[in-house]
């Protein structure tokens, strides 16, 4: 009579959706595919920005990101009782607000604390 | 020996590391050595290392943890105590051309211990521990989701106490601060020990709390009684649930930021360093990002506290049970978004410490909502004034003043002039002290019959709450006022002979304290001798509303002998109302998990890998790195992780307790 047995709530829809063949070969050709084509944008130098390139295969990396949590994490909204999914959005949230809050903090702090050195020249 | 095994075998530990010239640690390394060699010598003579091992150690059950982690709260509040007291004296004497007793070296170490201690060693495992006993309890649950784990995470807490307290008498202590900023905490400024007895023992703790984290929030999610819907949840558990989520989501941030530092000191990254491109200022906004949501860790559970308490004692139901719930949501995400004002006078721009400023302020409606749904729960309630409930309406007086000296710091143009002053200092005590240590007794005396069986004893309560209460207001008003006139923290001697007054009766207060935690200690022996007076059997001392008072005081191992199905978010109280029979037949054996020492060894290792990195004991570190995997991985080879109580044992108990009902029943 494991403690188990009596969860709260309803195990029709809980637990996390078992993976098939499919689904992974599908994860894994798009897993290549993503990480392909940044290494061939930096290697054949396809687009002439570098900051163009960065900001491009950070959103390689992100769509990677989603990829791996559907095709390999199995999450979808039904999973664990709509847990997961929760647990992602909270996840999400915060990791926006520490990241976004953080670059504006440091960039502030930066140009208010940090002068670089001809600046400091420049300054009365 | 050649000098260059010596340090191979010892790293940077040679005797003159040892604090030798400080008269006064001498003196309590040795009063420590004589209380120890007591204490080991009375387990030994009454044959309890068996007994402690077998029964408390190894222990997987949440109870037994929870209570361990209280007994570790308590024995480091003493020495956190203690460091306040010395510097309370050092303040009020250090005037007039005296320079105190304590040298700036010894002094710096103990204003930052003080602070390590009592947030990471005193308060954490306060909490921890209270969570730990209650919930599973509360939600009609067995045992928590992972019990080793459980074991695992309160020996790795102990095992980060361990490596503070080593610091007392091996080497020293940070001289940082309590967050140890950069640069100050770097090589080039700290280049002994302390700082990386900071960063261990902070991380092997860390780990502790994370996973005690993680542990809980499953717990709850996944192991409420049948019919228990979020909504239904006790408040304790819903702050609880709220808590362990900011704990997961916050505890890897410090880990990251002090993983950094350690790479800076060990390595020589320049991640926080003021050369190549490093920014110390990172460190201080990281560092935050932990440290904020923090202080909710520390004060939600005891919101669920203030509110089981008062619905209680006032025998209402609790008011705007819903409100409650989404205020301690809505502070839960707020928690993420103030930080900063942990350091508007680093030099943000207006519209940054305008944003955060206000986010402060917001924060101050949730938690108004909180106390006015107290405050609504006792209006026309029956309330008795027990320990508990006095703790709590002391809360609400002296809460509500830190309060509003927080949200007059929220204000940047002020901040600007308050910003690390003795004003500061004030209102973080007022309302840590005054939430966190008041809900904290007011938790204890409420839940100990529910843990040994027999209620506290009422007079040294009251004593110690009284010299708790008093003694706070007289030692935090002065550093308000002080503050305002513009003293700084961590001073140790002063130059305006003017001041010393207010330093004196601050002093008083802390002498004020000593006497609460005294009588705090005399009331839990007082209470142990008159335990056949005070002895709790019916399981619910209190006439209480929620699903731990079902059980038997002290509960059985597996808490209930059948899951109770819950109809209310009052569940205890409606079971009263509803005329509810306990079972008395059909006892099926209960499936358990097995006790392990797999926890105590591991942090043992833990404990081994911090000090060797600390003293640079490659050997040692590497050593107990790799004994600690293995026997990490060995421990998944365990296959007797669980066992099932007989149904002839569990009948037993439940008869044992339907004689002891059936005796009160029949006396009353």
């Amino acid at each position: 009579m494991s403690a188990h047995d009596h969860a709260g709530h309803d195990h029709a829809h809980g637990g996390a959706a078992h993976g098939s063949l499919k689904g992974y070969l599908t994860g894994f050709f798009l897993s290549v595919i993503l990480t392909a084509i940044p290494f061939w944008m930096v290697m054949t130098g396809a687009v002439d920005n570098k900051q163009a390139t960065a900001i491009i295969i950070m959103a390689f990396a992100a769509v990677q990101i989603v990829v791996h949590m559907v095709f390999f994490l199995h999450m979808n909204p039904a999973s664990e009782g709509g847990w997961s999914m929760l647990a992602l959005i909270f996840t999400v949230i915060l990791v926006v607000i520490v990241l976004s809050g953080s670059l504006w903090v440091m960039y502030h702090l930066n140009a208010n604390m940090m002068p670089g050195l001809h600046e400091m020249r420049e300054m009365p | 020996m050649p000098e260059t095994l010596t340090k191979f075998i010892f790293g940077r530990l040679t005797l003159e590391s040892l604090p030798l010239h400080e008269p006064i640690v001498v003196a309590t390394f040795i009063a420590v050595a004589l209380g120890g060699l007591a204490l080991l010598g009375a387990v030994t003579y009454f044959r309890l290392w068996g007994y402690l091992w077998r029964e408390w150690f190894t222990s997987v059950d949440h109870k037994k943890i929870g209570i361990m982690y209280m007994v570790l709260g308590l024995v480091m509040l003493l020495r956190g105590f203690s460091d306040a007291i010395m510097m309370r004296l050092q303040q009020a004497i250090a005037f007039n051309g005296s320079e105190g007793y304590l040298n700036a070296h010894h002094y710096d170490q103990i204003f930052t211990a003080h602070g390590v201690i009592m947030i990471f060693f005193v308060a954490m495992p306060f909490v921890t521990g209270l969570m730990n006993f209650v919930v599973p309890l509360q939600i009609g649950a067995r045992d928590v989701s992972f019990p080793f784990l459980n074991n695992f995470s309160f020996w790795m807490t102990v095992g980060g106490a361990v490596l503070v307290m080593a610091s007392l008498f091996v080497g020293e202590f940070a001289r940082t601060g309590w967050l140890a900023y950069p640069p100050l905490s770097g090589i080039g400024y700290s280049p002994d020990v302390g700082v990386d007895y900071y960063i261990w023992a902070l991380q092997v703790a860390g780990v502790g709390t994370t996973l005690s984290g993680i542990n809980l929030i499953c717990t709850i999610i996944k192991m409420r009684a049948p019919g228990m819907t979020m909504m239904r949840m006790p408040v304790f558990t819903w702050t609880s649930l709220c808590t362990n989520v900011l704990i997961v989501a916050s505890f890897p941030v410090l880990t990251a930021v002090l993983t950094l530092l350690a790479l800076d000191r060990y390595v020589g990254t320049n991640f926080f360093t003021n050369d190549f491109g490093g920014n110390p200022m990172m460190y201080v906004n990281l560092i935050w990002i932990w440290g904020h949501p923090e202080v909710y860790i520390l004060i939600l559970p005891l919101f669920g506290v203030f509110s089981e308490v008062t619905s209680t004692f006032s025998g209402k139901r609790l008011f705007g049970y819903t409100s409650m719930v989404y205020a301690t949501v809505v502070i839960t995400i707020l928690s993420y978004l103030v930080w900063l004002h942990h350091f508007f006078t680093m030099g943000s721009g207006a519209s940054v410490n305008s944003f955060f400023g206000i986010t402060t302020m917001i924060i101050s409606i949730p938690t108004g909502a909180k106390m006015f749904n107290w405050l609504f729960t006792m209006y026309r309630g029956r309330i008795r004034f027990e320990l508990p409930m006095m703790w709590t309406v002391a809360f609400m007086l002296t809460f509500v003043v830190g309060g509003m000296t927080g949200v007059l710091l929220a204000v940047p143009p002020a901040d600007f002039v308050l910003h690390n002053s003795l004003f500061l200092i004030a209102h973080f005590h007022n309302v840590i002290i005054g939430g966190v240590l008041f809900g904290l007794f007011a938790g204890i005396a409420y839940w100990w019959p529910k843990a040994f069986g027999f209620k506290l004893d009422p007079f040294w309560g009251k004593v110690s709450f009284w010299c708790w209460v008093v003694g706070f207001w007289f030692a935090f008003m002065p550093l308000y006022i002080l503050g305002l006139m513009g003293v700084t923290r961590r001073v140790r001697v002063f130059d305006d002979p003017s001041l010393q007054i207010w330093f004196v009766i601050a002093g008083f207060g802390a002498f004020l304290i000593a006497l609460g935690i005294l009588s705090f200690l005399i009331q839990i022996g007082v209470s142990i001798m008159r335990r056949e007076q005070l002895r709790d059997t019916t399981g619910d001392p209190w006439d209480a509303r929620t699903l731990e008072w079902a059980t038997s005081s002290p509960p059985p191992a597996y808490n209930f002998a059948f899951t109770p199905v819950i109809r209310d978010n009052d569940a205890w109280w409606d079971m009263k109302k509803a005329g509810y029979k306990r079972p008395l037949s059909g006892f099926k054996p209960i499936h358990m998990p097995s006790n392990t020492g797999t926890g105590v060894v591991l942090a043992v290792f833990s404990v081994a890998l911090g000090f060797g990195l600390i003293w640079y004991m490659w050997w040692l570190a590497a050593l107990s790195f790799v004994c600690l995997i293995a026997t990490a991985i060995g421990h998944t080879f365990n296959y007797h992780r669980d066992f099932d109580i007989p149904a002839a044992e569990v009948t037993q108990t439940e008869e044992a307790r339907t004689t002891l009902l059936a005796a009160q029943g029949a006396g009353a």
